[in-house]
């Protein structure tokens, strides 16, 4: 049987994977009294936002946008995040992890420890404050072991907990977002896009980015076999050498634990180049916090994390 | 021109998407052939590769075991087995793949089915030394209920029967007589060995006298899509967009039925009928973001406008006119339970059908399948992991298809409204 003779018009596989998200979108709309969808400015969210637009235009989006911000975000990043909600007339709503910490919901164990894992906490009291009953979040399987085996749909107890060894059965497109008052469901749309999927849409989108994706020179220390950007919350430590280096990022999370990767790529052409070659994953290469330990992720998740 | 027309060339890989799983009995070898597959098609990165090298090592083991790459959770490498499906993705340059790794034990069946529900193809593993087992027969089952149009048998770990071909042959004809009794046509054997790497991607020297394709050029060969039947349009509505509150006059009487086409295709100016109210119009505009679409196809995500004002909520569905579904409040269909609380006669449940729920109550279970020796069986009641042919009385109609003619209009799921769990996979007959 030759698959001429089967052929019909089907999607490219980006296609797919967009019309995929689209529809994820809808049913949340479709499904969830009280949705929000979380945006920090990466070009995972970015690439949500597209998404959306495509889901909801020409009418308002069903959900408000909300960043939970550890207040160690690079100011190129919440500066687009600002803008590009501005741009969609969509409403932003920011909560910061140095509020929880002036609560007390967030003890740092010193100074310095990375705020990442803490935004669970910040996430949780926002999750509370406006009783959201799903959050739409940017997160890949591709990224990380635990989040390959998380559902499209991921169901989230009172406090905020993945049970990875009961999850509800996903089948086919037919999506379940019910949940009691107090628990949650967390939804992924792009769960199937891998990195070069992303940076593939967002070049055929065309989409904006905040600078620091493209290549630029900027201020590093070699530190554990890893570059560390040099700034007002990571110093370098004494006796260690700062270099000015040709770098960008491949993700921007909290600036203590989002590590650069050297780079000439100035357009997203040149950084698709370079992400079909490179032997390093995302992750890998770039967040020094998944990998203190194995199960890092899934420790994070289960206690509540996007 | 449409969407998918404009593309740049180099975006459409000719061979578009797959979507396969692997599943069999518990330690077939499924997760250890997926690593083999990302591994020897040079997929996995340099940092993931040393992370399971120090997981192998740890584990005191001296070649590196290739499943710790699906066997993402805890309790799984702890326990060397798989619990739920792990996604991995790859891709040839020609074709995009997504994979899913289904656990083998019976336990974590319903996991299976999560996994079959969406693949286009099931790789069923065996292991050489152990032959057809009952976990064997349940999931080609569960493979061919839910209507995987290609199976591919991996007879697995022939390395440990050296490389016999007297065995792999016994095995396959073993398989046969059971696939024949149930109907599927279309399954491939092949023999290799996952932890070796013969004939996944290389064919190694070891299976002189198989000449078939490799496991990766069979993949690389079937075709993507569904079905070859003349399908049907049917466009489930899954939200209205009704801007009035913009500042923009011409918005004022905008109204796009949001959706994505299930099946068939749908082009501007043709006659449609939604449902339930059987009213008619055309189709006046397909739009993506305010740019207009002569047509959308199978699986893909647009708003639909009609010529005439027609009231049409979420759960309504517009369908060609004179190609209409089966509307109905009575539904034959087979059953994968999947919870751990028995089907129970007397409760009603919530049956989600496309875009449409409904209440439900069991009016009839005409038999249970034992899986042993596939005979019916009559059933009171419904355990997990039962297969069982049923019926349904609806408290609203739905407008379906039988499975085998259309996934998308055929298929329902049952939810338990007193946890919101999702309970059961249906499959309309
Ligand atoms: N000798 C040999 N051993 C193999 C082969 N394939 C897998 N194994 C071994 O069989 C054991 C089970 O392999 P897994 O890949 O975890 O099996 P599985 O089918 O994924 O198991 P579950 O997901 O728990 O059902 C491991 O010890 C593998 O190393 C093979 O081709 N030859
Ligand atoms: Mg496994």
């Amino acid at each position: 049987m030759s698959i001429a003779k089967l052929a019909r018009v089907t999607l490219s596989h980006l296609d797919w994977l967009e019309s995929e998200a689209i529809h994820i979108m809808r049913e949340v709309a479709g499904q969830c009294g009280n949705p929000v969808l979380l945006f920090s400015g990466g070009k995972d969210s970015i690439c949500m936002l597209r998404v959306a637009e495509k889901a909801f235009r020409p009418g308002r989006f069903p959900f408000p946008l909300l960043h939970i911000d550890t207040g160690h975000n690079y100011r190129e990043v919440t500066d687009f995040r600002d803008r590009r909600a501005a741009e969609l007339g969509e409403r932003l709503i920011v909560r910061s992890v140095e509020d929880s910490m002036a609560r007390g919901t967030v003890v740092l164990k010193s100074a310095d420890e990375p705020r990442n894992k803490h935004q669970s906490v910040t996430l949780l009291e926002a999750i509370e404050e406006f009783g959201f009953d799903a959050c739409i979040g940017g997160a890949r399987r591709d990224e990380e072991k635990a989040r390959a085996k998380e559902r499209i749909f991921s169901f989230r107890d009172e406090f905020g907990q993945w049970d990875p060894k009961n999850q509800r059965p996903e089948l086919w497109d037919l999506y379940n977002a019910r949940s009691f008052k107090g628990e949650n469901i967390r939804v992924f749309p792009i769960s199937n896009w891998t990195e070069i999927d992303v940076w593939q849409y967002i070049e055929r989108e065309k989409l904006a980015l905040p600078s620091i994706y493209f290549a630029h020179r900027r201020p590093i220390v070699r530190r554990g076999g890893g570059l560390l950007p040099v700034t007002e919350v990571t110093p370098a430590r004494p006796g260690e050498a700062v270099e000015t280096l040709q770098v960008r990022f491949r993700t921007v999370g909290d600036i203590t634990c989002t590590a650069p990767v050297e780079s000439d790529a100035e357009d997203v052409a040149s950084i698709i180049a370079e992400t079909a070659v490179t032997t390093i994953t995302e992750r890998g290469a770039t967040r020094l916090d998944d990998q203190t330990s194995e199960a890092s992720m899934e420790q994070r998740k289960k206690e509540g994390y996007f | 021109m449409s969407a998918i027309e404009k593309l740049p060339a180099e975006d459409i890989p000719d061979n578009g998407l797959l979507r396969f799983l692997t599943c069999g009995s518990v330690d077939d070898g499924k997760s250890t052939l997926i690593g083999r597959l990302l591994y020897d098609s040079k997929t996995i990165l340099a940092d993931t590769l040393h992370a399971i090298q120090r997981s192998s090592a740890r584990r005191g083991l001296d070649i590196v075991d290739l499943s710790l790459l699906t066997d993402g959770l805890q309790a799984e490498r702890e326990q060397g087995i798989t619990i739920d499906v792990a996604y991995r993705y790859f891709t040839t340059g020609t074709r995009k793949y997504i994979i899913a790794d289904a656990p083998g034990h019976e336990q974590y069946t319903r996991n299976m089915v999560t996994a079959a529900s969406t693949a286009d193809l099931a790789i069923i593993l065996i292991d050489a030394r152990k032959g057809v087992l009952t976990q064997t027969r349940r999931h080609s089952y569960v493979a061919h209920l839910l209507g995987i149009p290609h199976i591919v048998v991996a007879v697995n770990k022939m390395d440990l029967v050296d490389y016999a071909q007297e065995t792999f042959d016994r095995i396959r004809s073993d398989y046969l007589a059971f696939a024949n009794g149930l109907g599927i046509a279309d399954v491939r054997f092949i023999p290799l060995s996952a932890l070796h790497g013969d004939m996944i991607v290389e064919r190694g020297e070891r299976l002189p006298w198989y000449d078939g394709p490799t496991l990766f050029e069979m993949l690389e060969g079937a075709p993507a899509i569904h079905s070859e039947h003349d399908e049907k349009f049917r466009f489930p509505v899954q939200y209205v967009c009704r801007p009035q509150d913009s500042a923009n006059p011409e918005l004022h009487d905008y109204r796009g039925f949001m959706g994505r086409v299930e099946s068939g295709e749908v082009h501007v100016g043709d006659r449609v009928t939604v449902l339930p109210s059987g009213l008619e119009s055309r189709v006046r505009d397909i739009q993506v973001l305010g740019e207009s679409l002569p047509r959308a196809v199978a699986e893909q995500s647009v708003s639909i406008l009609l010529e005439d004002e027609i009231d049409i909520s979420r759960g309504d569905m517009i369908v060609r006119s004179g190609e209409l579904p089966q509307v109905g409040k009575n539904i034959d269909a087979m059953l994968c339970w999947l919870s751990e609380s028995p089907l129970d006669p007397r409760r009603k449940y919530l049956l989600r059908h496309t875009t449409r729920d409904s209440k439900a109550m069991l009016a009839a279970i005409a038999f249970r399948v034992d899986i042993n020796s596939m005979q019916q069986q009559p059933a009171e009641r419904l355990l997990m992991n039962d297969i069982a042919r049923v019926s349904f009385r609806l408290a609203q109609p739905i407008f379906a298809d039988p499975y085998n003619e259309s996934r998308g209009t055929g298929a329902f799921i049952i939810i338990d409204e007193s946890t919101n769990n999702t309970v059961a996979a249906g499959m309309i007959l």
